[in-house]
Protein backbone atom coordinates (compact mmCIF):
# COMPACT_ATOMS: atom_id res chain seq x y z
CA UNK A 1 0.00 0.00 0.00
CA UNK A 2 1.53 3.53 -1.10
CA UNK A 3 1.27 6.24 1.39
CA UNK A 4 2.04 9.15 -0.44
CA UNK A 5 4.54 11.81 2.00
CA UNK A 6 2.47 15.38 2.05
CA UNK A 7 3.32 18.69 3.91
CA UNK A 8 0.14 19.55 5.47
CA UNK A 9 -0.60 22.17 8.66
CA UNK A 10 -2.65 20.12 11.23
CA UNK A 11 -5.69 21.65 9.82
CA UNK A 12 -5.16 20.74 6.09
CA UNK A 13 -4.01 17.16 7.91
CA UNK A 14 -7.14 17.20 9.45
CA UNK A 15 -9.92 18.28 6.58
CA UNK A 16 -8.60 15.60 4.20
CA UNK A 17 -9.30 12.73 6.86
CA UNK A 18 -12.63 14.04 6.50
CA UNK A 19 -12.51 14.14 2.80
CA UNK A 20 -11.83 10.65 2.90
CA UNK A 21 -13.82 9.93 5.54
CA UNK A 22 -16.25 11.46 3.09
CA UNK A 23 -19.29 11.61 5.61
CA UNK A 24 -23.14 12.00 5.05
CA UNK A 25 -23.46 15.15 6.89
CA UNK A 26 -20.78 18.25 8.30
CA UNK A 27 -22.09 21.37 9.92
CA UNK A 28 -20.04 24.01 11.09
CA UNK A 29 -19.42 27.20 11.89
CA UNK A 30 -15.88 28.82 11.71
CA UNK A 31 -14.05 30.16 14.50
CA UNK A 32 -9.83 30.92 15.07
CA UNK A 33 -7.88 28.52 15.00
CA UNK A 34 -10.13 26.24 13.24
CA UNK A 35 -11.65 27.61 10.91
CA UNK A 36 -9.08 26.35 7.90
CA UNK A 37 -10.36 22.51 8.51
CA UNK A 38 -14.15 23.49 7.84
CA UNK A 39 -12.86 26.29 5.15
CA UNK A 40 -10.96 23.73 3.55
CA UNK A 41 -13.65 21.32 3.98
CA UNK A 42 -16.45 23.08 2.31
CA UNK A 43 -14.41 23.54 -0.77
CA UNK A 44 -13.81 20.29 -1.35
CA UNK A 45 -17.91 20.27 -0.65
CA UNK A 46 -18.00 23.05 -3.86
CA UNK A 47 -15.68 20.74 -6.00
CA UNK A 48 -17.68 17.84 -5.39
CA UNK A 49 -14.61 15.95 -4.08
CA UNK A 50 -17.33 14.28 -1.08
CA UNK A 51 -21.45 13.51 -1.53
CA UNK A 52 -21.23 15.29 1.97
CA UNK A 53 -24.18 17.19 2.77
CA UNK A 54 -22.54 20.92 4.25
CA UNK A 55 -25.18 22.56 6.51
CA UNK A 56 -23.34 26.52 6.96
CA UNK A 57 -25.38 27.54 10.33
CA UNK A 58 -25.20 30.69 12.28
CA UNK A 59 -23.62 29.81 15.36
CA UNK A 60 -21.83 26.36 16.88
CA UNK A 61 -24.91 25.88 18.99
CA UNK A 62 -26.67 25.67 15.89
CA UNK A 63 -23.95 23.19 14.45
CA UNK A 64 -23.95 20.49 17.54
CA UNK A 65 -27.56 20.77 17.28
CA UNK A 66 -27.78 19.81 13.38
CA UNK A 67 -25.09 17.44 14.17
CA UNK A 68 -26.81 15.70 16.46
CA UNK A 69 -30.27 15.72 13.98
CA UNK A 70 -28.67 14.50 11.35
CA UNK A 71 -26.57 11.42 13.12
CA UNK A 72 -29.87 10.60 15.02
CA UNK A 73 -31.41 10.16 11.49
CA UNK A 74 -28.61 7.57 10.65
CA UNK A 75 -26.32 9.87 8.45
CA UNK A 76 -22.36 9.37 9.18
CA UNK A 77 -21.62 13.25 10.80
CA UNK A 78 -18.65 15.30 11.75
CA UNK A 79 -18.16 18.70 12.56
CA UNK A 80 -15.12 21.20 13.53
CA UNK A 81 -14.39 24.12 16.32
CA UNK A 82 -12.66 25.82 19.00
CA UNK A 83 -12.11 27.52 22.46
CA UNK A 84 -15.71 29.69 22.09
CA UNK A 85 -17.29 28.04 19.78
CA UNK A 86 -16.90 24.73 21.96
CA UNK A 87 -18.13 26.85 24.84
CA UNK A 88 -21.10 27.43 22.56
CA UNK A 89 -21.81 24.20 21.94
CA UNK A 90 -21.99 23.32 25.64
CA UNK A 91 -25.63 22.46 26.09
CA UNK A 92 -25.52 20.14 23.00
CA UNK A 93 -22.15 18.43 23.82
CA UNK A 94 -24.12 16.72 26.66
CA UNK A 95 -27.12 15.76 24.38
CA UNK A 96 -24.98 14.36 21.70
CA UNK A 97 -23.24 12.03 24.20
CA UNK A 98 -26.04 11.52 26.18
CA UNK A 99 -28.19 10.08 22.92
CA UNK A 100 -25.25 8.00 22.50
CA UNK A 101 -24.55 9.52 19.12
CA UNK A 102 -21.31 9.01 17.28
CA UNK A 103 -20.53 12.27 15.95
CA UNK A 104 -16.45 12.81 15.69
CA UNK A 105 -15.26 16.57 16.15
CA UNK A 106 -12.33 17.98 15.03
CA UNK A 107 -11.44 20.54 18.21
CA UNK A 108 -8.19 22.97 17.88
CA UNK A 109 -7.43 23.62 21.55
CA UNK A 110 -7.37 27.45 22.53
CA UNK A 111 -7.92 29.48 25.35
CA UNK A 112 -10.88 30.27 27.25
CA UNK A 113 -11.63 34.34 27.30
CA UNK A 114 -11.48 36.13 29.32
CA UNK A 115 -8.94 37.94 28.87
CA UNK A 116 -9.29 37.02 24.81
CA UNK A 117 -6.85 34.98 23.36
CA UNK A 118 -6.64 32.95 20.18
CA UNK A 119 -3.58 30.86 21.87
CA UNK A 120 -3.16 27.53 22.26
CA UNK A 121 -4.41 25.85 26.04
CA UNK A 122 -6.23 22.91 26.62
CA UNK A 123 -9.28 24.78 28.76
CA UNK A 124 -11.60 24.47 26.14
CA UNK A 125 -11.96 20.36 25.72
CA UNK A 126 -11.17 20.10 29.59
CA UNK A 127 -14.13 22.04 30.15
CA UNK A 128 -15.87 19.50 28.03
CA UNK A 129 -14.33 16.21 29.75
CA UNK A 130 -17.68 15.24 32.09
CA UNK A 131 -19.58 15.18 29.21
CA UNK A 132 -19.56 11.68 27.49
CA UNK A 133 -17.09 12.12 25.03
CA UNK A 134 -14.25 10.31 23.92
CA UNK A 135 -11.04 12.92 24.00
CA UNK A 136 -8.22 11.91 21.81
CA UNK A 137 -5.24 14.40 21.89
CA UNK A 138 -2.26 14.71 18.69
CA UNK A 139 1.37 15.28 19.17
CA UNK A 140 1.49 16.24 15.50
CA UNK A 141 -0.24 16.62 12.46
CA UNK A 142 0.59 12.89 11.55
CA UNK A 143 -1.51 12.16 15.00
CA UNK A 144 -4.45 14.13 14.30
CA UNK A 145 -4.62 12.70 10.91
CA UNK A 146 -4.74 8.95 11.80
CA UNK A 147 -6.78 9.94 15.02
CA UNK A 148 -9.36 11.59 12.87
CA UNK A 149 -9.58 8.34 11.05
CA UNK A 150 -9.66 5.52 13.86
CA UNK A 151 -12.43 8.05 15.65
CA UNK A 152 -14.75 7.29 12.98
CA UNK A 153 -14.78 2.95 14.17
CA UNK A 154 -14.18 4.20 17.72
CA UNK A 155 -17.43 6.48 17.85
CA UNK A 156 -19.58 4.16 15.96
CA UNK A 157 -18.43 0.53 17.48
CA UNK A 158 -21.68 -1.04 18.60
CA UNK A 159 -20.11 -1.59 22.21
CA UNK A 160 -19.14 2.24 22.36
CA UNK A 161 -22.24 4.50 20.58
CA UNK A 162 -20.51 7.66 22.41
CA UNK A 163 -18.64 11.05 20.28
CA UNK A 164 -15.79 11.72 19.67
CA UNK A 165 -13.55 14.70 20.07
CA UNK A 166 -9.84 14.88 18.22
CA UNK A 167 -7.51 17.85 19.14
CA UNK A 168 -4.79 19.39 17.97
CA UNK A 169 -2.94 22.01 19.90
CA UNK A 170 -3.88 25.38 18.37
CA UNK A 171 -1.40 27.51 16.00
CA UNK A 172 1.65 24.65 17.33
CA UNK A 173 0.28 21.94 15.11
CA UNK A 174 -3.12 23.84 13.29
CA UNK A 175 -0.85 25.71 11.71
CA UNK A 176 2.38 24.33 11.44
CA UNK A 177 3.30 22.84 8.15
CA UNK A 178 4.74 18.74 8.45
CA UNK A 179 5.49 16.69 6.78
CA UNK A 180 2.58 13.82 7.23
CA UNK A 181 1.77 10.16 5.49
CA UNK A 182 -1.46 9.83 3.80
CA UNK A 183 -3.28 6.92 3.06
CA UNK A 184 -4.95 6.41 -0.62
CA UNK A 185 -8.91 7.29 -0.21
CA UNK A 186 -9.94 3.34 -0.61
CA UNK A 187 -7.69 1.99 2.50
CA UNK A 188 -9.43 4.81 4.71
CA UNK A 189 -12.95 4.30 3.22
CA UNK A 190 -12.15 0.13 3.81
CA UNK A 191 -10.66 0.81 7.49
CA UNK A 192 -13.65 2.73 8.45
CA UNK A 193 -16.49 0.61 6.74
CA UNK A 194 -19.71 1.14 6.19
CA UNK A 195 -22.20 3.01 8.82
CA UNK A 196 -24.44 1.03 10.07
CA UNK A 197 -26.33 2.74 13.04
CA UNK A 198 -28.08 0.20 15.72
CA UNK A 199 -31.32 2.41 15.88
CA UNK A 200 -32.13 5.74 13.09
CA UNK A 201 -35.11 7.82 13.09
CA UNK A 202 -35.57 7.38 9.46
CA UNK A 203 -35.98 3.46 10.16
CA UNK A 204 -39.66 3.51 9.66
CA UNK A 205 -39.57 -0.37 10.61
CA UNK A 206 -37.97 0.29 14.19
CA UNK A 207 -39.76 4.13 15.16
CA UNK A 208 -38.00 4.96 18.21
CA UNK A 209 -38.19 8.31 20.32
CA UNK A 210 -34.59 10.44 20.28
CA UNK A 211 -34.88 12.43 24.03
CA UNK A 212 -36.94 11.00 25.58
CA UNK A 213 -37.53 12.89 29.56
CA UNK A 214 -36.15 10.54 31.93
CA UNK A 215 -37.04 11.42 35.51
CA UNK A 216 -36.03 9.64 38.80
CA UNK A 217 -37.06 6.16 37.19
CA UNK A 218 -34.15 5.93 34.51
CA UNK A 219 -31.61 8.96 34.42
CA UNK A 220 -29.62 7.20 36.07
CA UNK A 221 -29.26 4.13 34.25
CA UNK A 222 -29.02 5.72 31.15
CA UNK A 223 -25.97 7.73 32.43
CA UNK A 224 -23.95 4.42 34.11
CA UNK A 225 -24.83 3.09 30.73
CA UNK A 226 -22.46 6.10 29.08
CA UNK A 227 -19.96 4.89 31.78
CA UNK A 228 -19.98 1.25 30.87
CA UNK A 229 -19.84 2.66 27.25
CA UNK A 230 -16.46 4.40 28.28
CA UNK A 231 -14.80 1.40 29.85
CA UNK A 232 -15.65 -0.99 26.34
CA UNK A 233 -14.29 2.03 24.86
CA UNK A 234 -10.82 1.31 26.39
CA UNK A 235 -10.68 -1.62 24.87
CA UNK A 236 -11.99 -0.54 21.79
CA UNK A 237 -9.74 2.51 20.93
CA UNK A 238 -6.55 -0.30 21.81
CA UNK A 239 -8.32 -2.70 18.74
CA UNK A 240 -8.83 -0.28 16.25
CA UNK A 241 -5.09 1.29 17.22
CA UNK A 242 -3.70 -2.08 16.39
CA UNK A 243 -5.46 -2.42 13.69
CA UNK A 244 -4.89 0.55 11.95
CA UNK A 245 -0.87 -0.14 12.94
CA UNK A 246 -1.07 -3.65 11.24
CA UNK A 247 -2.69 -2.04 8.62
CA UNK A 248 -0.51 1.27 7.96
CA UNK A 249 1.94 0.76 10.09
CA UNK A 250 2.27 2.96 13.05
CA UNK A 251 0.89 1.81 16.70
CA UNK A 252 -1.87 3.99 18.46
CA UNK A 253 -2.88 2.92 22.27
CA UNK A 254 -3.92 4.83 25.13
CA UNK A 255 -0.96 6.23 26.26
CA UNK A 256 2.56 6.14 24.93
CA UNK A 257 5.96 5.54 27.02
CA UNK A 258 9.04 7.13 25.82
CA UNK A 259 11.84 6.43 27.53
CA UNK A 260 10.07 5.22 30.79
CA UNK A 261 10.70 1.86 32.23
CA UNK A 262 13.82 2.50 33.31
CA UNK A 263 12.86 6.31 34.36
CA UNK A 264 13.67 7.54 37.82
CA UNK A 265 12.69 10.70 36.62
CA UNK A 266 9.43 11.30 34.82
CA UNK A 267 6.90 14.25 33.35
CA UNK A 268 3.44 13.30 32.24
CA UNK A 269 2.03 15.52 28.98
CA UNK A 270 -0.70 15.61 27.07
CA UNK A 271 0.13 17.29 23.07
CA UNK A 272 2.55 18.94 21.25
CA UNK A 273 4.87 19.31 24.53
CA UNK A 274 5.36 15.69 24.13
CA UNK A 275 7.64 15.74 21.06
CA UNK A 276 9.37 18.58 22.69
CA UNK A 277 10.18 16.85 25.55
CA UNK A 278 11.39 13.94 24.03
CA UNK A 279 13.84 15.74 22.49
CA UNK A 280 14.51 17.02 25.94
CA UNK A 281 14.54 13.51 26.95
CA UNK A 282 16.85 12.41 24.26
CA UNK A 283 19.40 14.76 25.41
CA UNK A 284 19.28 13.94 28.96
CA UNK A 285 19.86 9.78 28.57
CA UNK A 286 22.88 11.31 26.99
CA UNK A 287 24.31 12.75 30.15
CA UNK A 288 23.18 9.75 32.25
CA UNK A 289 19.64 11.05 33.36
CA UNK A 290 17.31 8.55 33.86
CA UNK A 291 14.38 10.75 32.55
CA UNK A 292 11.57 9.48 30.70
CA UNK A 293 7.81 10.66 29.53
CA UNK A 294 4.67 9.20 30.00
CA UNK A 295 2.04 10.61 27.08
CA UNK A 296 -1.53 10.95 27.20
CA UNK A 297 -3.13 10.44 24.01
CA UNK A 298 -6.42 9.32 25.59
CA UNK A 299 -7.64 11.55 28.36
CA UNK A 300 -11.60 10.14 28.17
CA UNK A 301 -11.76 7.47 28.74
CA UNK A 302 -9.22 8.01 31.02
CA UNK A 303 -6.94 4.89 31.19
CA UNK A 304 -6.02 5.20 35.05
CA UNK A 305 -4.76 1.37 35.42
CA UNK A 306 -2.46 1.76 32.84
CA UNK A 307 -1.29 5.23 34.18
CA UNK A 308 -0.61 3.72 36.93
CA UNK A 309 1.33 0.73 36.31
CA UNK A 310 3.19 3.23 34.16
CA UNK A 311 4.25 5.46 36.84
CA UNK A 312 3.89 3.39 39.63
CA UNK A 313 7.45 2.60 39.60
CA UNK A 314 9.19 5.76 38.92
CA UNK A 315 10.73 8.23 42.05
CA UNK A 316 9.44 11.41 40.48
CA UNK A 317 6.83 12.79 38.46
CA UNK A 318 5.82 15.80 37.75
CA UNK A 319 2.21 16.31 35.39
CA UNK A 320 2.07 19.06 32.95
CA UNK A 321 -1.34 20.64 32.59
CA UNK A 322 -1.81 23.09 30.00
CA UNK A 323 -5.14 24.12 31.43
CA UNK A 324 -6.39 25.21 35.34
CA UNK A 325 -8.90 23.73 37.35
CA UNK A 326 -9.21 27.75 38.83
CA UNK A 327 -9.52 27.07 42.50
CA UNK A 328 -8.86 23.60 42.71
CA UNK A 329 -6.08 21.44 43.39
CA UNK A 330 -3.82 21.40 40.07
CA UNK A 331 -5.05 21.03 36.67
CA UNK A 332 -7.06 18.56 35.40
CA UNK A 333 -4.14 15.08 34.43
CA UNK A 334 -2.75 16.33 37.91
CA UNK A 335 -5.43 15.37 39.95
CA UNK A 336 -6.59 12.32 37.65
CA UNK A 337 -3.21 10.87 37.25
CA UNK A 338 -2.56 11.46 41.49
CA UNK A 339 -5.81 10.06 41.94
CA UNK A 340 -4.93 6.98 39.80
CA UNK A 341 -1.42 6.46 41.43
CA UNK A 342 -3.54 5.81 44.85
CA UNK A 343 -4.15 2.69 45.37
CA UNK A 344 -0.63 1.95 44.12
CA UNK A 345 1.50 -0.11 46.79
CA UNK A 346 4.37 1.73 45.29
CA UNK A 347 3.96 5.89 44.48
CA UNK A 348 6.06 8.16 43.18
CA UNK A 349 6.69 11.82 44.68
CA UNK A 350 3.99 13.87 42.60
CA UNK A 351 3.59 17.20 41.88
CA UNK A 352 1.49 19.22 39.28
CA UNK A 353 2.57 21.93 36.89
CA UNK A 354 0.72 24.40 35.17
CA UNK A 355 2.15 25.78 32.17
CA UNK A 356 1.30 27.25 28.65
CA UNK A 357 -2.07 29.29 29.34
CA UNK A 358 -3.07 31.21 26.31
CA UNK A 359 -0.31 30.34 24.17
CA UNK A 360 2.46 31.06 26.41
CA UNK A 361 5.81 29.15 25.00
CA UNK A 362 7.29 25.98 26.43
CA UNK A 363 10.35 25.50 25.18
CA UNK A 364 13.28 23.00 25.55
CA UNK A 365 15.34 24.81 28.27
CA UNK A 366 12.29 25.29 30.55
CA UNK A 367 11.64 21.27 30.76
CA UNK A 368 15.03 20.43 30.62
CA UNK A 369 14.84 22.99 34.01
CA UNK A 370 11.75 20.92 35.11
CA UNK A 371 13.87 17.78 35.21
CA UNK A 372 16.66 19.35 36.93
CA UNK A 373 14.44 20.26 39.58
CA UNK A 374 12.95 16.78 39.92
CA UNK A 375 16.52 15.31 40.26
CA UNK A 376 17.54 18.05 42.70
CA UNK A 377 14.41 17.08 44.86
CA UNK A 378 13.58 21.00 44.35
CA UNK A 379 9.77 20.48 43.38
CA UNK A 380 7.36 19.92 46.56
CA UNK A 381 5.60 16.40 46.18
CA UNK A 382 2.05 16.88 46.46
CA UNK A 383 2.20 20.53 45.52
CA UNK A 384 0.91 22.48 42.19
CA UNK A 385 3.45 25.24 41.05
CA UNK A 386 3.10 27.06 37.94
CA UNK A 387 6.00 27.10 35.18
CA UNK A 388 6.71 30.32 32.94
CA UNK A 389 4.39 32.86 34.75
CA UNK A 390 4.99 35.99 35.76
CA UNK A 391 4.79 36.65 39.77
CA UNK B 1 18.94 20.13 11.57
CA UNK B 2 19.06 23.65 10.27
CA UNK B 3 16.53 26.43 11.55
CA UNK B 4 15.53 29.85 9.99
CA UNK B 5 13.60 32.76 10.45
CA UNK B 6 11.86 34.97 8.57
CA UNK B 7 11.04 38.38 9.26
CA UNK B 8 8.70 40.43 7.18
CA UNK B 9 5.43 42.94 7.26
CA UNK B 10 2.43 41.62 7.16
CA UNK B 11 0.97 40.72 3.28
CA UNK B 12 4.63 40.44 2.06
CA UNK B 13 5.16 36.66 2.02
CA UNK B 14 7.23 35.54 5.03
CA UNK B 15 4.69 32.72 6.17
CA UNK B 16 4.70 32.01 2.26
CA UNK B 17 7.94 31.38 1.97
CA UNK B 18 8.37 29.46 4.49
CA UNK B 19 5.36 27.35 3.31
CA UNK B 20 7.15 27.22 0.09
CA UNK B 21 10.39 26.31 1.18
CA UNK B 22 8.81 23.71 3.62
CA UNK B 23 7.52 22.53 0.74
CA UNK B 24 10.16 22.23 -1.83
CA UNK B 25 12.78 20.73 1.27
CA UNK B 26 9.90 17.76 1.20
CA UNK B 27 10.42 17.03 -2.12
CA UNK B 28 14.16 16.91 -1.70
CA UNK B 29 13.63 13.55 0.81
CA UNK B 30 13.69 15.94 4.10
CA UNK B 31 11.81 16.53 6.77
CA UNK B 32 10.16 19.74 7.61
CA UNK B 33 8.68 22.30 9.68
CA UNK B 34 7.22 25.84 8.66
CA UNK B 35 5.60 27.90 11.31
CA UNK B 36 4.15 31.63 11.66
CA UNK B 37 4.14 33.37 14.67
CA UNK B 38 0.45 34.07 15.39
CA UNK B 39 -0.26 38.06 16.95
CA UNK B 40 -1.30 41.32 15.62
CA UNK B 41 -1.93 40.51 11.94
CA UNK B 42 -2.25 43.10 10.44
CA UNK B 43 -1.03 44.41 6.83
CA UNK B 44 2.52 46.13 7.36
CA UNK B 45 3.06 44.51 10.86
CA UNK B 46 6.09 43.13 11.57
CA UNK B 47 5.76 39.01 11.55
CA UNK B 48 7.85 36.28 11.68
CA UNK B 49 7.46 33.02 10.14
CA UNK B 50 10.29 29.86 10.91
CA UNK B 51 11.29 26.70 9.09
CA UNK B 52 13.39 23.34 10.28
CA UNK B 53 14.56 21.40 7.61
CA UNK B 54 16.44 17.49 8.50
CA UNK B 55 17.29 14.39 7.63
CA UNK B 56 15.36 12.96 10.66
CA UNK B 57 11.81 13.03 12.00
CA UNK B 58 11.61 16.45 13.56
CA UNK B 59 9.99 15.89 17.33
CA UNK B 60 10.14 19.62 18.43
CA UNK B 61 6.88 21.90 18.99
CA UNK B 62 8.59 24.78 20.45
CA UNK B 63 9.91 28.19 19.16
CA UNK B 64 13.09 28.26 17.11
CA UNK B 65 15.30 30.65 19.68
CA UNK B 66 18.85 30.14 18.22
CA UNK B 67 18.51 30.29 13.90
CA UNK B 68 21.27 29.65 12.05
CA UNK B 69 19.73 31.60 9.02
CA UNK B 70 17.83 34.94 9.18
CA UNK B 71 16.02 36.32 5.91
CA UNK B 72 14.81 39.77 6.05
CA UNK B 73 12.34 40.84 3.64
CA UNK B 74 11.89 44.41 4.45
CA UNK B 75 14.74 46.22 5.70
CA UNK B 76 12.75 49.24 7.31
CA UNK B 77 12.26 46.70 9.60
CA UNK B 78 15.82 46.44 10.92
CA UNK B 79 15.28 49.73 12.82
CA UNK B 80 12.74 48.53 15.42
CA UNK B 81 13.35 44.74 15.03
CA UNK B 82 16.36 42.90 16.60
CA UNK B 83 16.33 40.65 13.67
CA UNK B 84 20.00 39.06 14.73
CA UNK B 85 18.18 37.78 18.06
CA UNK B 86 19.52 34.45 18.44
CA UNK B 87 21.56 34.24 15.73
CA UNK B 88 25.00 32.91 16.21
CA UNK B 89 28.06 34.17 14.98
CA UNK B 90 28.24 30.98 12.31
CA UNK B 91 24.98 32.53 11.60
CA UNK B 92 23.77 34.06 8.03
CA UNK B 93 21.75 36.94 7.02
CA UNK B 94 20.08 37.74 4.27
CA UNK B 95 18.65 40.78 4.07
CA UNK B 96 16.28 42.19 0.60
CA UNK B 97 17.89 45.80 0.11
CA UNK B 98 19.46 47.57 -2.86
CA UNK B 99 22.49 48.49 -0.39
CA UNK B 100 25.72 47.33 -0.68
CA UNK B 101 26.44 44.13 2.10
CA UNK B 102 29.72 46.36 3.62
CA UNK B 103 27.26 49.67 3.65
CA UNK B 104 25.04 47.20 5.88
CA UNK B 105 27.53 45.46 8.09
CA UNK B 106 28.56 49.13 8.94
CA UNK B 107 25.13 49.15 10.41
CA UNK B 108 24.26 45.78 12.08
CA UNK B 109 26.20 44.54 15.01
CA UNK B 110 26.55 40.98 13.44
CA UNK B 111 29.82 39.17 13.10
CA UNK B 112 28.45 36.43 11.60
CA UNK B 113 27.93 36.25 7.19
CA UNK B 114 25.83 38.98 6.21
CA UNK B 115 23.95 38.77 2.34
CA UNK B 116 22.40 40.96 0.46
CA UNK B 117 20.52 41.48 -2.55
CA UNK B 118 17.80 43.51 -3.97
CA UNK B 119 14.76 41.17 -4.38
CA UNK B 120 12.17 44.48 -4.22
CA UNK B 121 13.51 45.65 -7.69
CA UNK B 122 14.52 42.27 -9.44
CA UNK B 123 10.40 40.62 -8.66
CA UNK B 124 9.16 44.39 -9.81
CA UNK B 125 11.40 43.46 -13.00
CA UNK B 126 10.27 40.50 -13.56
CA UNK B 127 6.85 39.07 -12.22
CA UNK B 128 5.85 43.04 -12.49
CA UNK B 129 5.37 43.54 -8.61
CA UNK B 130 6.66 44.11 -5.09
CA UNK B 131 6.79 40.39 -4.42
CA UNK B 132 10.31 39.95 -2.20
CA UNK B 133 9.46 36.17 -1.29
CA UNK B 134 10.33 33.96 -3.93
CA UNK B 135 13.34 35.43 -5.11
CA UNK B 136 14.63 35.43 -1.37
CA UNK B 137 14.36 31.91 -0.97
CA UNK B 138 16.14 31.22 -3.92
CA UNK B 139 19.10 33.30 -2.49
CA UNK B 140 18.50 31.84 0.57
CA UNK B 141 18.78 28.11 -0.96
CA UNK B 142 21.86 29.48 -3.01
CA UNK B 143 23.51 30.30 -0.38
CA UNK B 144 22.69 27.79 2.27
CA UNK B 145 22.77 24.93 0.15
CA UNK B 146 20.03 23.52 2.44
CA UNK B 147 18.57 22.14 -1.00
CA UNK B 148 20.18 21.53 -4.42
CA UNK B 149 19.22 24.81 -6.28
CA UNK B 150 18.71 22.91 -9.14
CA UNK B 151 16.09 20.31 -8.28
CA UNK B 152 14.44 23.27 -5.70
CA UNK B 153 14.17 25.30 -8.97
CA UNK B 154 12.37 22.24 -11.16
CA UNK B 155 9.93 21.73 -7.97
CA UNK B 156 9.41 25.28 -8.23
CA UNK B 157 8.56 25.80 -11.76
CA UNK B 158 6.66 22.03 -11.51
CA UNK B 159 4.13 23.19 -9.17
CA UNK B 160 3.81 27.18 -10.47
CA UNK B 161 2.77 25.15 -13.39
CA UNK B 162 -0.14 23.90 -11.59
CA UNK B 163 -0.91 26.69 -9.67
CA UNK B 164 -0.80 29.21 -12.23
CA UNK B 165 -1.84 27.27 -15.34
CA UNK B 166 -4.21 29.65 -16.67
CA UNK B 167 -1.27 32.73 -16.22
CA UNK B 168 1.76 31.60 -17.92
CA UNK B 169 3.36 34.69 -17.59
CA UNK B 170 3.19 34.28 -13.33
CA UNK B 171 5.24 31.31 -13.99
CA UNK B 172 7.96 32.75 -15.91
CA UNK B 173 8.57 36.05 -14.06
CA UNK B 174 8.56 34.02 -10.75
CA UNK B 175 11.12 31.50 -12.01
CA UNK B 176 13.12 34.66 -13.75
CA UNK B 177 13.02 36.42 -10.33
CA UNK B 178 14.44 33.44 -8.50
CA UNK B 179 17.36 32.81 -10.83
CA UNK B 180 18.66 36.71 -11.16
CA UNK B 181 17.98 36.48 -7.12
CA UNK B 182 20.30 33.25 -7.03
CA UNK B 183 22.94 35.10 -9.22
CA UNK B 184 23.00 38.56 -8.26
CA UNK B 185 23.10 37.82 -3.98
CA UNK B 186 26.43 39.11 -2.76
CA UNK B 187 28.34 38.68 0.48
CA UNK B 188 30.14 41.57 2.40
Amino acid sequence: MQKTILAKTGNEAMALAMKQINPDVVAAYPITPATEIVQIFSQYVADGEVKTEFVAVESEHSAMSACIGSCAAGARTMTGTSSQGLALMYEMIYIAAGLRLPIVMADVNRALAAPINIHCDHSDTMGCRDAGWIHIFSENAQEAYDSMIQAMRIAEHRDVRLPVMVTTDGFIISHGMERIDTLPDAEVQSFIGKYDPMMHLLDIKKPYTVGAINLTDYYFEHRRAMVDAQNNALKVIKEVGAEFGKKFDTNYGLIEKYQLDDAELAIVALGSTCGTAKVVIDKLRKQGVKAGLLKIRVFRPFPAEEIARALENIQTVAVLDRSDSIGGFGGPVFTEVRSALYGSAKKPRIAGVIYGLGGREIDMEQIEGLFMDLKAGQVKADSVSYLGVRD
Amino acid sequence: MIEIRWHGRGGQGAKTAALLLADAALSAGKYVQAFPEYGPERMGAPVQSFNRIDEQPILMHCPVKSPKVVVVLDPTLMASVNVTAGLGPDGMLIINTGLDAVEIKKSVKFDGKIFTVDASKISEETIGKNIPNTPMLAALVKITGVLDFKSMMEDTEKKLAKKFAHRPEVIEGNIQSMKRAAEEVKSA
